[in-house]
């Protein structure tokens, strides 16, 4: 007992004080990319060039986040020397990224502002209270992790009213990670199925916008819209947990930015 | 008979035609013989080469080993007459290719995939059709046997994969693990794709694991490309393979303690866990540490902000650790639930050829940054474990005495004075990788032994990439740990395992 109550002490008050102060991330983390519209058609297409994604689209200056994984490396190229030098890309520490629609995704470094873009029916049906089922659906763990974190005392998801839970009868929705391998397409769509409607579907990470990094390959569907209507994408690989309570926050409860 | 084998070093190139090449008997026999002499595996499967098939294996007692043989449509089961460590190798390999295991005792498929020759499908299975499920599970027969069957989705935010138990009352008699649903093609990609997509699948194997299985990639290309690391650049990769066990062994305490329902630990070691992820993201602007590493060094200079930052984080966290450690190990009700739960003997972890915490805690002393060094690994001291009773309490234990010798390791090498690395370029992304050359690296991930190897055509392209993640080894270690226990303890038995469910299924 008493040993409970040191650590308690030595503990404290951990939860996060957002989203009614911001937070800020530190300089190292890599969010919203800002596009230098005045970058040369050379330089652009050098970026394309050396991304793993096929993220970047040169001729628009623009990157599509569904692909992004924000490895970085194309913030790293410029034309000419040092800090006078053109840059194509830099990475903000912005991680509001999430979008009601694909297209949203391809941007030179602006989203329209999610709480907008809620629907009124949405928030009428689940802003008090949102229960969601996840799916693992063939990706890398590193989605699932970031999303059980909202769980830990820090991010406490559930003082807003929103948790996941084990039964697609008791939710109101899937939350999808992964590529969605061949062998779990049926299992996803029995889980789509069993969720009451209305119902909303969730693309966390870039696996389950676009395949990720695993696209191309043979194995996987690549893209969860083909296969169930996406309410919400959120970008990442995979997304930062502020990311993901933002993206529920802004959408569900219309919280602005 | 050791001259039929190649001894190789971790991480060292050698040319394909050293690798000795010896008739399918002898190969049996030297296969056998190594693990009945107390050997294990790191790496048995096939490759194609030309117009024939080839099976190469790497093997380990205190040095490493390799050797292969040529194979027509069948060999003979090394699994009937050499035992269980053989049994998910051969299964991957009749997979793979279709190449049949002739007397495997328990032949069934892992990922429910086409192979990858024009051969015949070793399980009769037309994959147009939805196959996963549609699988031979043993079954015990008995007026009061029961079956429960769960998953692939699973009543948690985890991976999909699904257990069937044979159940006699509350006892489980049997229990079968039948992974497959994450496979997404991984090793075919990795043999196909431009090289600028090599790390970045590298680190999705498994994303617990990015820094082990990216680290494990990066050494291979740097041995086929011959390119030197700096030392700021190996401290630095050490440091982050450190910090991934670091999260993850706090988070697998925290997450024990709260599958018995004592949720002080849980609640603290998830926010702690957290922090450990943040200082990835300090090093590498990921919290899984994704972007950091690349063949040559690192992506991003650890500088003297970077080292304090760490420094004075690993200070504050180091006695709250301690303490939260104290109030786990030290609760009778914890105590009571973790001892003789779940135990996997030596005898049986020696059987299967367990790995890492799993195979430490039964006794098995092996240890890859003791035994093949890397990275910094030689100047750092070794651990040894004291509690080898193979429970769940053994498996949280050696956890926890792996977090403080991380901790220490942390702290010694930011201690030395070194130069800031400096980052490699990105464009640098088109390796000229040695033609027809071999390459076997292997680390200490967090779980264990992570291993991978690559071969080389005569125009330097990649023909074979074969991943082995240490879930491979373990998963039926955890199979093992259910017989003759509780259903209820199922939960439990399994957090202490914590595998992986992509780094099997690739």
């Amino acid at each position: 007992m008493y040993k409970i109550i040191r650590n308690r002490l030595e503990q404290g008050h951990r939860t996060s004080s957002y989203p009614k102060k911001p937070i800020q991330l530190p300089a190292s983390y890599r969010g919203l990319p800002l596009v230098n519209a005045d970058s040369s058609l050379s330089l652009a297409r050098r970026c394309a060039a050396l991304c793993p994604q096929n993220a970047i689209l040169a001729e628009e200056r623009k990157i599509d986040l569904g692909r992004c994984t924000f490895c970085g490396r194309c913030a790293e190229l410029q034309d000419g020397e040092g800090e006078g030098g053109e840059y194509f890309v830099r990475f903000t520490q912005r991680f509001e990224l999430a979008a009601t629609s694909r297209n949203d995704l391809i941007t030179s470094g602006t989203l329209p502002d999610l709480a907008q873009q809620a629907k009124e029916q949405i928030i009428k049906l689940f802003g008090r209270s949102l229960q969601l089922r996840q799916v693992s659906a063939g990706g890398c763990n590193a989605c699932e992790a970031d999303i059980n974190v909202l769980g830990t005392p820090f991010f406490d998801l559930s003082r807003f009213g929103i948790d996941f839970v084990a039964s697609p009868r008791h939710a109101d929705g899937i939350m999808v990670t992964g590529p969605i391998s061949r062998n779990m397409r049926s299992a996803l769509i029995d889980t789509y199925q069993a969720v009451p409607a209305p119902k909303v579907v969730i693309a966390a990470g870039c696996c389950a916008i676009s395949g990720g990094p695993f696209h191309g390959s043979a194995e996987i569907i690549g893209d969860l819209h083909s296969l169930v209507p996406v309410d919400l994408y959120i970008p990442g690989c995979p997304p930062h947990p502020l990311t993901t309570l933002h993206a529920l926050l802004a959408y569900f409860k219309q919280m602005r930015s | 008979m050791d001259s039929l084998m190649l001894k190789i070093v971790n991480g060292e190139r050698i040319a394909r035609n050293q690798i000795p090449r010896i008739s399918s008997e002898l190969f049996h026999r030297q296969l056998s013989q190594f693990v009945r002499n107390n050997g294990f595996i790191v790496q048995f499967f096939a490759y194609p080469e030309d117009k024939q098939m080839v099976l190469l294996a790497v093997l380990r007692n205190s040095d490493l080993f390799i050797l292969e043989t040529t194979v027509g449509r069948e060999f003979p089961s090394l699994t009937l007459s050499a035992g269980a460590q053989f049994n998910l190798f051969e299964r991957e390999i009749a997979e793979q290719y279709g190449l049949r295991p002739a007397g495997h005792p328990w032949l069934k498929m892992l990922r429910y995939h086409a192979n990858k020759s024009d051969k015949p499908d070793v399980f009769g299975n037309n994959y147009e059709e939805e196959i996963p499920g549609n699988y031979p599970y043993f079954q015990v027969q008995g007026e009061a046997v029961h079956e429960v069957a769960v998953g692939p989705v699973h009543a948690g935010i985890i991976e999909p994969g699904h257990f069937r138990f044979q159940c006699a009352g509350e006892e489980v008699l049997h229990l079968e693990i039948q992974l497959g649903y994450q496979h997404r093609g991984v090793e075919e990609l990795l043999q196909t794709v431009p090289h600028k997509r090599l790390i970045t699948l590298a680190e999705g194997i498994a994303g617990d694991t990015t820094i082990g299985h990216n680290l494990s990639c990066c050494q291979a290309l740097e041995a086929l490309c011959g390119l030197e690391v700096a030392a700021g650049a190996s401290t630095q990769r050490t440091i982050a393979l450190e910090l991934e066990r670091l999260a993850n062994h706090i988070g697998d305490l925290g997450a024990l303690s709260g599958d018995v329902a004592f949720n002080p630990p849980a609640a603290y070691f998830g926010r702690i866990r957290g922090e450990f992820l943040n200082l990835l993201l300090a090093l590498s602007g990921n919290r899984f540490g994704k972007g950091l590493i690349r063949p040559g060094g690192t992506a991003f200079a650890m500088g003297p902000q970077e080292r304090q930052v760490i420094t004075k984080k690993i200070k504050e966290l180091r006695p709250e650790i301690l303490h939260v450690c104290d109030l786990l190990f030290t609760a009778h009700t914890v105590l009571a639930r973790f001892e003789r739960t779940g135990t996997v003997t030596r005898e049986h972890a020696q059987a299967l050829g367990l790995v890492g915490v799993c195979g430490r805690a039964s006794g098995l002393g092996y240890d890859v940054r003791e035994f093949f060094p890397t990275e910094c690994y030689q100047e750092l001291p070794t651990i040894t474990n004291t509690m080898t009773s193979g429970d769940v309490l053994s498996r949280a234990m050696v956890r926890q005495e792996e977090i403080v010798h991380s901790l220490n390791a942390i702290d010694m090498l930011l201690a030395r004075e070194e130069e800031p690395c400096r980052p490699v370029p990105a464009e640098d992304t088109n390796y000229a990788l040695a033609p027809s050359s071999c390459v076997v690296t292997l680390n200490e991930g967090w779980r264990g032994e992570v291993s991978h190897c690559l071969l080389t055509n005569d125009q330097g392209q990649l023909i074979r990439y074969k991943i082995k993640d240490p879930s491979f080894h373990n998963w039926p270690g955890l199979a093992m740990a259910l017989r003759n226990q509780e259903i209820s303890d199922f939960p439990l038995c399994n957090k202490s395992f914590n595998l992986s469910y992509c780094g099997f299924d690739l």
